[in-house]
């Protein structure tokens, strides 16, 4: 089982905090890998907040290609970022790891926001496309003030090798995966935490409905709906496809995910409307085991469970600082000196949801809407 | 040479040209006359042959022959009256002194024509061999990585829904602060929560009254008492006013087919309708006779059935293979569909029904743009029927498995799977593997099944089976009394028994169900589509759906 650290905060704080809970998790995962997403940054991309900054590993090739792609789009360069890697044993070094801030093409700059995000988005895929085949390039998410690094390996040691404490990387809100690989060959497009349009999540435990999902979210005629290397990728596009296609507020996730019982439906003031979601949604509907935690575009931060809660799950923190991890020995990790006595478990009707600056953690229980 | 009379055999068949050659147990037979009594075809007969003994009395051996008269149990080898191996004269024989044999070398096809009329049976195709449903098996097994579910212990939502879902897109829904209204009065297609195995369509007519009653009682008692919504089929030819008006009219899918009998009934009954009925099955075909009409053959349509179906008595019903007046799926049936949507109010789910096929694609692609069509139901070649030439039934049809995963895979494509249920029948429990079956076709994309021959075997113990045994269904001689209009015939048959297995029936295959499904770590919903669930090792049927193969 992956073992899962996310933390957001009032402040700026470092990705080594999550590194350091996902170190005392280590019995979960295997070192197989290590995903990190930052949002809401500071450090070296303060100043390019409003700028899409796209994340990616390639060869000289790739880059080549991303090059002359992104300058044929129109995008213009703002600044260009690379991690300070240290080569430290058992990790292969790839040829880049970069972080590129652009600016819109001209044609894009007054557009709206959603056909902004279309254009990321796009432009992502169309990278992605190209560079799949010879492994040449890997793109992770191409959106503002979010930046994403993965990379195979033990967490810590890719902590050192991607020289994060020197380079001086801050955000408010970190997800951090460390794999335990199952079922799959370790690929960098299967690595959590995955990302469409200001959405992530990332997961533990396998998801036993995978293929009707995917099934029925590629069949929802949006392109960004692809990939699905893990089975996880769904609980993004389920997430972007319910909050930003539907419009539904966020705690519907939840009801989409994990429907409830019919009696259980009647007792809700939206009743009417679950009863429609339940059936119309009903591909969505997962069986876990699982325990979602993700972000959404304006800094939510939120932890699910499956409906029978087979995935351990504990937030805790104070305010202005919280951490959702798969154990409470990461919460420790990251707070080490909250009430513990506050701590949450989120059982099987539960959503924990925590608001940009993180003063206070709302648990949302289905049963009561 | 030859004696003249020996040379008149020549146009007679011998045992060796019938199906079933009956064993009789000279030694144990009392010569009760039961067998002989019960025998539908009239097949054996009591007769009396001269017989060669030899005897010794005295001390020493002194053999005497000499000739005496017995009676004997005799096959007859008239093909009018050929043994059906049903097994009757078996099931009455104090002494077990008689059986009958299937016979690999028969000729029953190539007899079996006389006057120029092709052979006519009930049953289902006569192809004994393992179906593609059974080859298939559950090999997505959940292990250590993610824990299996307990079919004892968690909750299982085995349930399906029947009627058009509407897409998300298009619910009648508004944000409202953080909540989710849905606007009230605005039109969302009816759709039933219903039990994923259904009885399928198997008219009254066809039926006798007592495995009907039988049906109805034991679907009435898993609604109300089990808690399983399993619904039924009427099947052509209407329903007894009784039901139509009673509140039991809830768990009943009403079928209007070509020949639209019953429906002048249905339609005076409708003002007094306390209940919709689960839906309505238009039926454009059926898997077991794909291009014929229905039928039920004169000997069945007698004063109760004459009467519910609006017809004189003692004359063949057959409908016409086609619905004379539907030319072309856009129009035609769509407005069939928005007809039979409108006399319920749009209420009511309302489905075609078609025989499998190679178009059946087309006639889906058709319906996933027809926002009324509530449901497609494929029925395979391995349906059943009262009814029907042999030839249809053996040659005519396509497999459901392909037909139902092409289908599915077709509706993937758009984004629809879950707007259009698809409704799999035909051969589904054929091996006896009732909830496996279903479970199977689930997983290829099926949201429901159908089954019928399935519940007649387990329910009311029929006799048919792939070896032709039997299958005089269309004769209304049905030695158990299921498909006869023959009070004589169908008093052998205890409703109240036929309902206690049903309800068996269905409580055990709700068990293997959960069986099924909880190793694979699915309980809430039904797992339709799961393909990766399912195995095969046949390469050739792993490709073709889209499967893996493992061996
Ligand atoms: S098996 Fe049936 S048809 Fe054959 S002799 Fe016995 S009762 Fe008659
Ligand atoms: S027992 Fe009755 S229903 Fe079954 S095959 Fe024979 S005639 Fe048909």
């Amino acid at each position: 089982m992956c073992r899962l650290s996310a933390i957001t905060s009032s402040d700026y704080f470092s990705p080594m905090e999550n590194i350091h809970a996902l170190e005392t998790m280590k019995e979960g995962h295997d070192g197989s890998g290590l995903g990190l997403m930052l949002k809401d940054m500071a450090g070296p991309f303060a100043d390019y907040k409003q700028y899409p900054t796209l994340s990616a590993i390639c060869s000289n090739k790739g880059l080549g290609m991303l090059e002359g792609y992104m300058k044929a789009q129109g995008f213009i360069e703002k600044f260009s970022w690379e991690p300070p890697i240290k080569n430290v044993p058992g990790v292969e070094r790839r040829e880049h790891y970069i972080a590129k801030v652009y600016d819109y093409p001209a044609r894009y700059k007054d557009r709206p926001k959603a056909e902004q995000e279309d254009l990321l988005m796009h432009t992502r895929l169309a990278l992605r496309l190209m560079g799949e085949p010879d492994g040449s390039l890997f793109v992770f998410s191409f959106y503002p003030d979010v930046l994403t690094l993965k990379e195979v390996g033990d967490p810590l040691q890719l902590g050192e090798f991607f020289g994060i404490e020197k380079s001086g990387i801050k955000s408010r809100i970190v997800l951090a995966q460390g794999r335990q690989n199952t079922n799959y060959a370790i690929y960098l497009y299967a690595c959590h935490p995955f990302f469409i349009q200001g959405y992530a999540t990332m997961t533990n435990g396998e998801n036993t409905a995978f293929v009707p999902i995917r099934e029925f979210l590629t069949g929802r005629g949006n392109e960004g709906y692809t990939g699905y290397n893990s089975d996880s990728e769904v609980f993004t596009h389920i997430m972007h496809y319910t909050n930003r296609t539907l419009g539904y507020p966020l705690p519907y996730y939840k009801d989409i995910i994990t429907p409830m019982k019919d009696a259980e439906i009647e007792k809700r003031s939206d009743g009417a409307a679950l009863r429609l979601l339940k059936k119309s949604l009903r591909p969505l509907c997962i069986d876990g085991p699982n325990c979602v935690i993700g972000f959404t575009p304006d800094g939510t931060v939120f932890m699910v469970q499956d409906s029978k809660k087979l995935r351990p799950g504990a937030v805790g923190g104070k305010a202005g600082k919280y951490a959702l991890m798969s154990e409470v020995c990461g919460v420790d990790s990251a707070s080490p000196d909250r009430d513990k006595s506050t701590d949450i478990f989120p059982m099987k009707y539960d959503m924990v949801i925590i608001a940009p600056g993180a003063q206070e953690v709302q648990v949302w229980n289905q049963l009561h809407g | 040479m030859e004696s003249a009379s020996r040379l008149d055999k020549n146009h007679q068949l011998s045992l060796k040209e019938l199906p079933y050659i009956v064993q009789w147990r000279e030694d144990r037979c009392t010569r009760c006359g039961r067998c002989t009594a019960v025998c539908p075809m009239k097949s054996i007969e009591a007769t009396v042959y001269t017989q060669r003994v030899v005897s010794s009395e005295g001390s020493g051996p002194e053999p005497k022959v000499s000739r005496r008269l017995t009676q004997v149990v005799r096959q007859v080898t008239d093909i009018d009256r050929y043994c059906i191996g049903c097994g009757t004269c078996t099931l009455v024989c104090p002494t077990d002194a008689i059986f009958p044999e299937y016979n690999f070398q028969h000729k029953l096809y190539h007899v079996k024509n006389k006057g120029g009329i092709p052979f006519m049976r009930g049953g289902r195709r006569n192809d004994p061999s393992q179906s593609t449903l059974d080859k298939l098996k559950f090999t997505r097994i959940s292990m250590l990585t993610d824990p299996a579910l307990d079919a004892g212990r968690h909750e299982f939502r085995i349930r399906t829904l029947l009627g058009r879902n509407l897409p998300a897109e298009q619910l009648p829904l508004t944000v409202q602060g953080d909540k989710l209204i849905a606007a009230a009065g605005s039109f969302v297609p009816p759709v039933r929560e219903i039990y994923p195995i259904r009885i399928g369509s198997m008219s009254i007519g066809a039926l006798s009254p007592h495995m009907w009653e039988g049906l109805a009682m034991g679907i009435t008692y898993l609604n109300e008492v089990e808690g399983l919504p399993v619904v039924m089929c009427s099947g052509e030819g209407g329903m007894p006013p009784s039901i139509l008006k009673s509140r039991y009219m809830k768990y009943f899918i009403l079928q209007i087919a070509s020949g639209y009998f019953g429906w002048d009934e249905i339609i005076r009954a409708l003002p007094d309708m306390i209940e919709d009925p689960a839906a309505i099955e238009i039926k454009y075909g059926q898997g077991a006779k794909p291009g014929d009409g229905g039928l039920l053959q004169a000997y069945k349509v007698l004063g109760r059935i004459a009467k519910i179906r609006g017809v004189p008595q003692f004359v063949d019903l057959a409908s016409p293979p086609t619905h004379q007046t539907k030319y072309s799926i856009e129009e035609a049936v769509a407005k069939m569909i928005q007809s039979m949507s409108m006399a319920w109010g749009f209420r009511v789910p309302v489905y075609p029904k078609i025989s499998g096929t190679k178009t059946a694609r087309a006639v889906l692609n058709n319906l996933a743009r027809n926002p009324y069509a509530a449901a497609l139901c494929i029925d395979g070649e391995d349906g059943g029927t009262g009814a029907a030439y042999n030839v249809s039934m053996d040659k005519m049809g396509h497999p459901i498995a392909s037909n139902i995963r092409d289908c599915y895979l077709d509706l993937v494509k758009q984004g629809k799977q879950n707007e259009l249920p698809l409704i799999a029948a035909g051969g589904v429990g054929k091996g006896g593997n009732l909830a496996a079956n279903a479970a199977a076709l689930i997983m290829l994309g099926a949201s429901a099944v159908d089954t019928g021959k399935y519940m007649m075997q387990a329910a009311a113990g029929c006799f048919g089976d792939e070896y032709n045994r039997c299958n005089v269904c269309n004769l209304g001689k049905c030695p158990r009394g299921i498909t006869t209009q023959d009070p004589k015939l169908y008093r052998r048959l205890d409703p109240d028994k036929v309902a206690e297995r049903v309800v068996e029936v269905f409580k055990a295959a709700d068990v293997e169900l959960k069986k099924i499904f909880a190793p694979l770590g699915r309980s809430t919903e039904l797992p339709i589509g799961m393909s990766d669930a399912l195995g095969v090792n046949d390469k050739e049927i792993a490709d073709r759906l889209q499967i893996s193969y493992v061996c």
